[in-house]
């Protein structure tokens, strides 16, 4: 008992004659089948090549065109041959000229020897098919496809449309439910004779002569009226890419393909040397038993399909450039915005990245430069300080910061005398976490030497910026994780909205903080606000400070709270 | 009739005014090219032994007679079927050198190089009589073109690829590749490997735009931006290219091989958040041979904005001549630009 291989060629033929030779000097029997399409020049030698051979048979040439009723008459045609010539044969599997045997014919012979009466075809009702190219699936059965979908498809598009606007329809052959699947299938004798010499099969070939891709639904819906004992799975290996085409195998495959344990594999670059010569190199593997096993490959593909459709999250690059809201993702990761700490606490930055372990940068967005972490001119990825550059395109320094940093989250400082152009790309931004402490700028003109007269001129203009930043945050499209507290209310109770921002950044405090950031002193801020007030200028910002008492500690020393418990 | 109806219709009438004038853009270059092509002259063509399927090399060059030797074995180590040059006046016997290779051919032209649009009136002649229905690829002497799986499969892969996709342009983004130290410490030797010396880059300061008219992305950034015009960066150079295209005689490049005609072409780049394969074209500019040419080209003019780039190397580069930062990035190999998302394998595997 045999298995006898249907070889369906369209090109590439000298790749096709050394498969085809492979499996003739194993002893098995081949039907090759070549495109009508294929010149006779390079038709003849190729048939003369392989004639020396005895367990080779050429069948009639039809002219194939993809999707059309051609590739299912040649297949059958070429079984007929395979079935009258070769009694010993019971089982027929469908090969194409881009198939490469992965496993030596005996473990194949053998490994059917084991299930002599099963068919292997992949066959799926099309409720269940993922993979419909075009969106048909049931339609292919029921609408008529004249035109050609590769060379006509603005016909073909249109005529799917009108056929689905007057509700045409085609009504099957009774007893048949269509099944759909992939065309490299392995039928048994009794099956395959059964479909062949049907009394119906006049009628069925005249349904299927108008089916879209019929070589995918012939066979596949036959094989359920007639098998009784059906494997619905293909043993080739064969995937498919999110347009419906064939993934390639190329040599650097090689390992992966070896591993996978499967028959056949196709489709095989036809320049891939290195896979042809190794996997058709005479004997010499030791015999397994093994089940075909793609899951590797399945998962190489798989991902090579996502990274197609759905990218990496924030990236921006040469190959992907997502409009407005099809990002995935604006940002590579999560990173935290602060506004006013810095203001409100002496030497915030170096308390929270040694409380933390993250990178905390200053006012990255400063006018004069970029102030990174630890005073750097350079940072991750070759990204400079100057600020000329940084605010030619802010939002692609922001992305490129974060995607630079991959894996540590980055912290910086904002404010009203930043640039604001940023404000609007975070706050979209549901990476970001955004604290802000309304009115801490005030603290910087407090405590600086400056008269009073542009003092006051700045407040306003921060107090302006600032405003506007806040409605900003407070817009109904804001992603970002946004928390805003006045300097009032925070200074009354620095630790505990600080404790909620830290668990959110560092998701489990293995151990609290111990230790609070340094609040600068602030006797006589409540005087330095109702002194902007007395000169016109209305402070609202910072919530409601007493004019002659500083709010957080009335008196003693400067206050540090310990946070031991 | 109803003002969304209006508005539909308008907006539709703007999109077919402007594309008809991109066509009569690409119309006239085409002219352009023809014109231009009297200006060339053969020196060795030996394009009768192209064969049907093979990937044809176009380039322009002057005085690189150091940089050729290592160029063509790159290339043809990739598989490259056919080389197809343009010489402008080059007096170091790059000509000469050219001509005695067997898959090379060679045309020259004293003619000026700016008023030819950069070379671009040139190649657009040549690629539409030699190029037509081939994969060509469009670089300069000193770029060297990486894409996925460039150490395993030749170029003819990659376009087999890209013709079962039914993708018709490949991107890839010039990447500036410095020594450590000043530029011209190390000398180039010829044949040599320029990345031997040159093997660092920038991996993540680059910025993008869309160019509406065209559609192509407009990419800035990398070691010239920073270093060379960090305080003026509109006018840091283009990153952008697009190296390889299944020529069609109706094609035309509308600015070096950043943008072409039709428009479709530019669109190397998914909107929808996937990605698209892509690769780099690793630039080999600064080695030892740049300095020399730096001073030339001042005084020749011959370059983009009166070779503003030119000017603003020797304002800055005097002082340091050193381009590398210590987070610069060591070159190891296509996987490693793939990590770090400088191109991306999109979905071939």
């Amino acid at each position: 008992m045999s298995v006898g291989f249907v070889m369906l060629c369209h090109g590439t033929l000298h790749r096709a004659e050394a498969v085809a030779r492979h499996w003739a000097e194993a002893g098995c029997p081949v039907v090759v089948h070549v495109d009508a399409k294929v010149p006779h020049a390079r038709f003849a030698p190729f048939r003369a090549r392989l004639a020396e051979l005895p367990t080779v048979r050429f069948s009639r040439r039809y002219r194939c065109d993809w999707g059309t009723f051609s590739l299912v008459r040649a297949t059958q045609t070429a079984c007929e041959t395979m079935l009258a010539e070769f009694p010993e044969v019971r089982h027929v599997y469908t090969a194409s000229g881009a198939c490469l045997p992965l496993r030596p014919v005996d473990e194949l012979r053998a490994w059917l020897d084991a299930r002599p009466g099963t068919d292997f075809i992949e066959s799926v009702t099309t409720e269940d098919v993922p993979w419909t190219v075009g969106g048909l699936s049931h339609e292919r059965f029921t609408l008529t496809f004249p035109f050609s979908f590769q060379r006509q498809r603005w016909l073909f598009d249109r005529w799917v449309g009108l056929q689905r606007r007057l509700g045409r329809r085609r009504s099957l052959p009774p007893g048949l439910t269509p099944h759909l699947g992939s065309q490299w299938w392995c039928l048994t004798r009794e099956t395959l004779t059964a479909i062949l010499t049907d009394p119906d099969r006049p009628r069925h070939d005249r349904f299927f002569s108008r089916v879209w891709i019929p070589d995918e639904s012939y066979f596949q819906t036959l094989a359920r009226r007639w098998s009784t004992d059906i494997e619905a799975r293909s043993l080739t290996l064969s995937k498919f890419d999110f347009q419906g085409k064939p993934h390639i195998f190329y040599d650097d495959h090689l390992q992966l393909l070896r591993r996978s344990d499967c028959f056949l594999a196709r489709k095989i670059w036809p320049e891939a040397d290195k896979l042809y010569r190794h996997f058709l190199r005479p004997g010499a593997q030791p015999r397994t038993m093994a089940e075909p096993n793609p899951g590797k490959i399945d998962r190489l593909f798989g991902k090579a399909t996502e990274r197609r459709t759905r990218g990496r999250a924030g990236l921006y690059m040469q190959s992907r450039f997502p409009n407005e809201g099809w990002e995935n993702g604006r940002t590579a990761g999560p990173y935290s915005v602060f506004q006013g700490f810095s203001e409100l606490f002496e030497g915030f930055e170096t308390w929270l990245s040694k409380t933390t372990g993250l990178r905390v940068h200053g006012h990255l967005f400063a006018p004069e430069r970029v102030q990174f972490s630890g005073g750097d001119a350079v940072f991750n990825g070759a990204l400079g300080d100057s600020a000329a550059l940084r605010d030619y395109n802010p939002r692609a320094f922001l992305t490129n910061l974060v995607w630079n940093a991959r894996g540590e989250r980055q912290c910086f400082q904002f404010g009203p005398a930043d640039r604001q152009e940023i404000g609007g790309v975070f706050a979209a931004d549901p990476n970001a976490q955004v604290s802000v402490i309304t009115g801490a700028w005030a603290i910087g003109l407090f405590r600086s030497d400056a008269d009073f007269a542009t003092l006051r001129r700045e407040a306003a203009r921060l107090q302006r910026i600032e405003s506007r930043h806040l409605d900003l945050l407070r817009a109904h499209w804001v992603k970002a994780r946004v928390r805003v507290w006045t300097l009032a209310d925070f200074v009354a109770a620095p630790m505990e909205p600080l404790r909620d921002i830290l668990d959110e950044i560092t998701l489990r405090t293995l151990r609290g903080p111990t230790e609070a950031p340094r609040m600068v002193d602030l006797a006589g801020f409540g005087r330095f606000l109702q002194n902007l007030r007395n000169q016109g200028m209305q402070p609202t910002l910072m919530g409601d400070f007493p004019v002659q008492d500083d709010p957080a500690h009335r008196t003693g020393p400067r206050h540090r709270p310990y946070l031991v418990q | 009739m109803s003002r969304r109806c209006w508005q539909r219709w308008r907006g539709e009438a703007v999109r077919v005014l402007r594309q008809y004038g991109l066509r009569l853009r690409r119309k006239r270059w085409r002219v352009r090219a023809l014109r231009r092509s009297f200006e060339l002259s053969s020196v060795v063509d030996r394009t009768r032994a192209i064969r049907h399927r093979d990937v044809l090399v176009f380039s322009v060059l002057r005085n690189e007679r150091i940089r050729l030797p290592f160029f063509l074995d790159y290339y043809r180590r990739l598989g490259a079927g056919h080389f197809l040059m343009i010489d402008n006046a080059s007096d170091d016997g790059s000509r000469e050198y050219l001509a005695e290779q067997p898959d090379v051919s060679v045309w020259t032209t004293p003619a000026s190089y700016k008023r030819a649009r950069f070379g671009v009136d040139w190649l657009n002649h040549l690629q539409s009589r030699h190029g037509h229905g081939h994969w060509c690829l469009t670089v300069d002497v000193d770029e060297f073109f990486v894409y996925p799986f460039c150490d395993t499969r030749p170029l003819r892969g990659l376009t087999d690829w890209l013709d079962a996709s039914a993708i018709r342009s490949f991107g890839a983004m010039l990447l500036d590749m410095y020594p450590k130290g000043p530029i011209d410490a190390v000398p180039y030797a010829e044949g040599q490997d320029p990345f031997e010396i040159a093997c660092w880059f920038d991996s993540g300061n680059y910025t993008i735009r869309k160019n509406s008219l065209y559609g192509n992305l407009w990419i800035q950034g990398g070691p010239r931006a920073r270093v060379v015009f960090p305080d003026r960066p509109e006018h840091a150079p283009a990153l952008n290219k697009i190296p390889l295209v299944k020529w069609h005689r109706r094609y035309a490049w509308v600015s070096s091989t950043h943008t072409l005609l039709p428009r479709g072409l530019n669109l190397v780049y998914d909107e929808w958040g996937g990605e698209k394969a892509s690769g780099v074209l690793l630039h080999a500019k600064w080695l030892s041979p740049f300095l020399a040419k730096a001073e030339e080209e001042l005084t020749r003019r011959q370059h983009y904005a009166a070779s503003r780039e030119y000017r603003a190397y020797a304002a800055r580069m005097d002082e340091t001549r050193d381009l590398w930062c210590p987070w610069s990035e060591r070159y190891v190999n296509w996987r490693q630009l793939e990590i770090l998302g400088l191109m991306s394998k999109g979905n071939w595997a």
